[in-house]
């Protein structure tokens, strides 16, 4: 053979992208258009910064990234986190000067900075302390007085700003408008006196105001949750997974002394960019709330008892045996399993479906979509923020599933994407929209047909790619209008995927492990209507609150009335579990271990960060213990054979294993399954309009009376009170005015609620939030019928 | 006469060449009907009869320069603009609030329909479609003539529309300023037009010829540089080039205020006059009030360091001066003589820069504050002999390294040309140290009388067993 010369040609093509710089001296190569500041991190070299954010656009206001950059011209003073770099570019984060110009910022960042670190709760976390340790000069010349302000002072219901602290970064104000779309909080005065501040009468209310605490620089913006709660150095974290809802935002989870104090958001470039919304956020305060089931209850006398775990357990085992006897498997019937873990769900399921026997298990509350929705060809958050049109299909995101809000928003500001939303009434997106499709309840399929037939529509659609996210819009609608409208939508647009916009925490995960009827098995409907009948022997509800959740709640309560057996699995006693035979009291989020699967089917790991309350359990312990006591066993020992099962037993979680897990920061997607069931979609017959002349629109708030919320000191106050909302001059028809209260009443009984006037609500239409203190909404909703309408009277 | 009344401040003594204040002398001479009879518009037509690279030709081979501060050729910077991007704007600076500075009010008082010309001229030489006239919130005559003067060149057609009966359409919309310093800054002013806080925007990008308002390409032009432009469609590139020097060519116009006998605003030779000429001339300023000694002057506005009397021989010729470590800046000139308290001028200035710094920018933010404050103290006499140099110190961290100043024979100093660095974002902050750095650089014997040494408290030895 001959020897082989180098082929030359065959050499890989220099990168256009690459850009050869050298930072101190030594050579890297960076990337075309890559920041300075990003550049010098590829070399290790860390350039201090207060308002540089990677998740923001830069502003260069903090001149704390001031170094030295020679682009053939002679050094020169270079704001590293505005400017690109340039080939050749010589990048010195260590020169006199840049030294120089460091110390003289942070002196002056220090001259009007109280010197309160001791009870400062940033102290020991803080980038202005860190910073100065590691880039500061040693000591303050500034003996002057340095400038006061009133502090602390609220900006929001939950966050206080303290004026003295603010190094006037940009960071809370540049997320707040940039990220958030809630420009509530501004710049005010000039020079030395200017000052963050909000609006006359404006109050910080975003649903994303904890990111600027956690992004703050310095102390300036506290969280009310964790005032002085702890010193971040008496916290200990683990990563977690946010199971609020199904976006499945990675945090942090912090105690100190074994009690939850903090969540910050992690950095997932798939899913969260380190944002959490405020309910996510704060919600650990329902997790130390003095209510919490802290022992098993059992019924005597008509009373709830505290019991020991072994009586519950047999008891509960009794009640499902003697409800087989009675009854057989059919009468037992098992609702919830979203608000837990894989683990959790994938226990009760086995115990449903192969323990007991029975096909009536389900993980939704009436408020989703059929479960063949999961079966489609799904979209990623990603593909679906880089989609060349997203069309909506589906509920408020911004009061549902914040973080996808954002992520969508996104989208749209950098110009990516272009929304088509169909809804009742405009939601939180509608301003960013390209094109908004409103409809009255029952004409969502007709809206769908007349857009597609639309050329400018049709136009859009057809270049590029499309995301479908669908979800329930209206919950005093029945789901198969929207399961109509997308099948029109999926047959005009065969390449379009779908990204199910499922809201309860692990409800995806829950349906795909298997808490979803077995073959002629019922769903949440038919299982509450079977109750209702007196059909039911034995009733679980696993985490699941029908009297709050369920939209029909005349059907939950005649359902909770009628089951002759109820068994309830839960961390509170809500209106639910209160009317249930025994209690098991179950562990929290943060107090057990798991996995969870999000609403793009991407898993990940779920952790235990302090000890579960009293003696609650894991809910995957309690099934494991009653699969034993009704003499099957599930094989499970730990969580970690759950986890294990779950690959090999559940088809397309074959990946998802604890060693994978382990290695896959960003959690692991799993295949779209194969498909589960056909997207039944039964012909719902519109009645004509006659006296109830409203349509009604129920949809959810993001502060509402669900635990999370309700059992946090600092949100509970946030769920306003129920009203009416209506367009003005639909006000005026009715002879009502604003802020007065009206009559709403459905075929099925009244309400007096207050009406708010609203110009976005539909003429015709009257939207009432969902499950908000005051007069119950879902009394009025008939889950049978394809719309809910209502006549309005003014009083 | 070399005064008027309708002019206040305006003094026109001797026999130069006069470029932009020609019709000062004439009292109603920001009417059309006055403008029209003294050959006002014809600079336009005559632009309008070329095509729009030849006019932009001439004022670059005009070599005009902008009478802002910076200096920079208007003619350059126009071709800074990406090619083919559309629509690009016009912005003209108004906010003339540079202290010492009061040329372009009269101006704007005197003879609106001039820069009304000007920015025509300049529209169509760039390919500009709209605009801006950003007046100082402070100048409500100036607003008053120029909208009537807008409203009568809207109704002659030389604004709008197919302009005197050509494709060329402008429209020229009149904004006015709400009283910030730093809007003079051009891209300050720039987000205060479209409505935001006025603060200086970050660079890069670092001119708005590529990114400006409304991230569309846009010339920002001082009143006095487009002011310039309809004697030079009307003479010619030969006649501007021939009054002044190569490099500074043309005429300009200053504002001198202070100790001299006759302050006020001079439209001077560009280039050959010096500041010796200006000050003591019989024609301009002639000399220092009461016969008093000249003992410092500000040579371009309150941001430019300090000359003495040995720098009266530079003329008005950007690139000397700056060897000689000041700068033209906008053309103000605020003289002090013997009775001046130094510290006291320079507390003065700095005040002024601190109060209107935008706060956006660290440096300039608690920097500009600190300065004023040691200053403070030192003027009041509870000074120490270190807060002078801790007033260099701050200066350090807003300008790194040396900072210019002018030499000094009697003090053994050798000049340090501009530029300076700087680690703010604008010239704000470097403007609030450069009265320190100057008064503190050529008088500090002034500010060391003001330290009081701060005397010994006596100690008496207390007896033994008092102590118990």
């Amino acid at each position: 053979m001959t020897t082989t010369e180098p082929d030359l040609a065959a050499a890989p093509a220099p990168d256009p992208n690459a850009v050869n710089v050298t930072v101190n001296g030594v050579p890297i190569v960076s990337r075309k258009g890559e920041l300075v500041i990003e550049a010098a991190a590829r070399a290790g070299e860390y350039i201090p910064r207060f308002c540089y954010h990677e998740r923001m656009t830069p502003v260069g206001k903090c001149r704390m990234c001031l170094v030295e950059c020679d682009s053939g011209r002679g050094p020169a003073v270079t704001v590293s986190c505005m400017v690109p770099v340039m080939p050749d570019m010589k990048i010195d984060t260590q020169s006199e000067t840049t030294k120089r110009m460091q110390e003289g910022v942070l002196e002056l960042l220090l001259a009007n900075h109280p010197l309160d670190c001791p009870v400062c709760d940033k102290g020991g976390e803080c980038p202005l302390q860190d910073q100065t340790y590691s880039h500061g000069p040693g000591e303050s010349r500034y003996v002057e007085e340095k400038r006061h302000y009133e502090k602390p002072m609220p900006i929001s219901d939950l966050v206080f700003l303290d004026r003295e602290r603010c190094i006037l970064c940009d960071r809370c104000t540049r997320f707040a408008d940039e990220v958030a779309g809630d420009a509530l909080i501004h710049f005010t005065g000039r020079g030395n006196n200017t000052y963050i501040d909000t609006f006359p009468d404006e109050p910080f209310a975003s649903y994303f105001s904890g990111n600027t605490v956690q992004i703050c620089p310095v102390g300036a913006l506290t969280a009310k949750p964790y005032r002085f709660k702890a010193r971040p150095w008496d916290l200990e974290q683990v990563e977690s997974t946010c199971t609020s809802c199904s976006v499945g935002c990675r945090t942090v989870v912090q105690s100190s002394h074994d009690q939850l104090l903090r969540y910050q958001g992690v950095d997932s470039d798939p899913v969260n960019w380190s944002w959490l919304c405020d309910r996510g956020r704060f919600n650990f305060e329902a997790v130390t709330s003095d209510d919490r089931l802290v022992n098993p209850l059992v019924r005597v006398d008509g009373e709830l008892q505290p019991t020991s775990w072994n009586d519950a357990l047999d008891q509960a085992a009794t009640m499902i045996r003697e409800a087989i006897a009675a009854g057989g498997v059919n009468g037992v019937a098992i609702i919830g399993g979203a608000r837990g873990t894989n683990e959790d769900a994938f226990a009760w399921a086995r115990l449903g479906h192969d323990v007991i026997g029975t096909p009536n298990v389900y993980a939704q509350m009436g408020d989703g979509l059929p479960v063949g929705l999961l079966a489609l060809d799904r979209a990623t958050i990603d593909e679906a923020a880089k989609a060349t049109t997203i069309v909506l299909l589906g509920p408020d995101l911004k009061e549902e599933l914040p973080v996808l809000y954002l992520r969508l928003r996104d989208a749209v500001e950098k110009k990516r994407s272009k929304i088509l939303e169909f809804a009742p009434k405009p939601s939180g997106l509608t301003k960013y929209v390209w094109k908004f499709v409103g409809y009255e309840p029952g004409t969502q399929v007709a809206s769908v047909q007349t857009a597609l037939a639309d050329p400018t529509i049709a136009a859009q659609l057809a270049t590029g790619s499309v995301v479908i996210v669908a979800g329930r819009a209206n919950l005093a609608e029945s789901s198969a209008a929207t399961v109509g409208a997308l099948r029109e939508l999926l047959a005009a647009l065969p390449g379009a995927k779908v990204l199910p916009a499922f809201r309860r925490g692990n409800v995806v995960g829950a349906l795909q492990v298997g808490m979803r009827p077995g073959k002629g098995g019922l769903d949440t409907r038919g299982i509450l209507q079977a109750a209702a009948d007196g059909k039911l022997d034995c009733l679980v509800l696993v985490g699941a609150d029908p009297l709050a959740d369920f939209p029909d709640t005349d059907l939950a309560r005649r359902a909770l009335a009628g089951a002759r057996r109820i068994i309830a699995v839960d961390t509170f006693l809500n209106e639910s579990s209160s009317r249930a035979d025994v209690v098991l009291a179950a562990a929290a989020y943060g107090e057990k271990s798991g996995t969870t699967t999000n609403l793009e089917g991407r898993v990940q790991t779920v952790n235990q960060k302090v000890t579960p309350r009293g003696t609650s359990r894991p809910d995957w312990m309690i099934a494991a213990e009653l699969a034993l006591l009704l003499d099957g066993d599930l094989g499970v020992g730990s969580v970690d054979d759950l986890t294990e099962q779950i690959s090999t037993m559940v088809d397309s979680y074959g990946d998802v294993t604890a060693a994978h897990l382990a290695v896959a920061p960003d959690g692991i997607l799993a295949a779209v399954p194969a498909a589960i069931d056909p997207m039944n979609m039964v012909e719902v017959n519109l009645a004509a309009r006659n006296s109830y002349d409203f349509r009604l629109v129920v949809s959810r708030k993001l502060y509402d009376q669900a635990v999370g919320t309700a059992k946090s000191p600092s949100m509970a106050h946030l769920a306003k009170q129920s009203s009416v909302h209506l367009h003005p001059l639909d006000i005026e028809r009715v002879g009502a005015v604003a802020g007065a209260e009206v009559k709403v009443s459905s075929a099925r009984t009244s309400v007096i609620l207050q009406v708010t006037a609203d110009d976005a609500i539909l003429r015709g239409t009257a939207w009432v939030p969902f499950n908000m203190p005051g007069p119950n909404i879902g009394d009025l909703i008939d889950c049978f019928a394809a719309v809910t309408d209502v006549r309005i009277e003014n009083l | 006469m070399s005064s008027y009344p309708w002019a206040s401040g305006f003094i026109d003594d001797g026999d130069r060449p006069k470029i932009v204040t020609s019709r000062f002398h004439l009292e109603d001479s920001y009417t059309i009907e006055r403008y029209h009879s003294t050959g006002g518009y014809a600079g336009l037509k005559r632009a309008l009869a070329k095509a729009p690279n030849e006019v932009h030709d001439d004022v670059r081979g005009a070599t005009v320069l902008g009478r802002g501060g910076a200096g920079f050729p208007a003619g350059v910077k126009w071709g800074l603009m990406p090619p083919g991007k559309f629509p690009r704007y016009l912005v003209v600076n108004g906010d003339e609030s540079e202290p010492g500075t009061y040329k372009d009010r009269l101006l704007l008082e005197r003879d609106p329909h001039q820069l009304i010309e000007g920015c025509l001229i300049a529209c169509y030489a760039a390919g500009l479609s709209q605009c801006f006239l950003y007046i100082r919130g402070e100048m409500p005559l100036a607003h008053e003539r120029v909208a009537t003067a807008l409203n009568e060149a809207y109704a002659a057609g030389y604004v709008g529309k197919n302009i005197l009966g050509t494709n060329f359409s402008v429209d020229i919309i009149m904004h006015w300023g709400a009283g910030a310093y730093v809007v003079g800054e051009e891209t300050a002013l720039i987000e205060s037009l479209e409505g935001k806080r006025g603060e200086p925007r970050l660079k890069p990008p670092f001119f708005p010829a590529a990114i400006g308002l409304y991230g569309q390409p846009t010339i920002v032009n001082n009143v006095e540089t487009l002011a310039n432009l309809p004697w030079l469609l009307n003479n010619g590139v030969e006649a501007y080039t021939a009054i002044g020097t190569a490099t500074s060519p043309g005429t300009r116009m200053v504002a001198v205020s202070g100790h001299v006998t006759r302050p006020g605003v001079y439209e001077i030779i560009n280039g050959t006059t010096t500041f010796r000429d200006l000050l003591y001339g019989d024609e301009f300023c002639q000399g220092i009030r009461n016969g008093n000694e000249l003992k410092a002057f500000v040579p371009g506005g309150g941001s430019a360091p300090w000359f003495t009397p040995e720098q009266l021989d530079l003329p008005f010729e950007g690139k000397l001066v700056g060897a000689a470590g000041s700068m033209l800046g906008s053309g103000a000139i605020m003289v002090m003589d013997s009775t001046t308290d130094i510290p006291s001028a320079a507390l003065t200035l700095t005040r002024f820069y601190a109060h209107e710094s935008c706060g956006q920018c660290t440096p300039c933010r608690e920097g500009g504050t600190w300065l004023e404050r040691v200053l403070q103290r030192v003027v009041d006499g509870t000074g120490t002999p270190e807060d002078l140099d801790q007033l260099f110190e701050i200066g350090e961290s807003i300008c790194p390294g040396s900072f210019p100043h002018a030499s000094s024979e009697q003090l053994g100093l050798t000049a340090t040309p501009f530029p300076y660095k700087m680690t703010t974002i604008c010239f704000v902050g470097p403007s609030a140290y450069a009265p320190v750095h100057s008064a503190l650089t050529l008088f500090r014997s002034e500010f060391e009388a003001r330290i009081v040494q701060r005397r010994r408290i006596p100690v008496t030895v207390a007896p033994v067993g008092a102590h118990a």
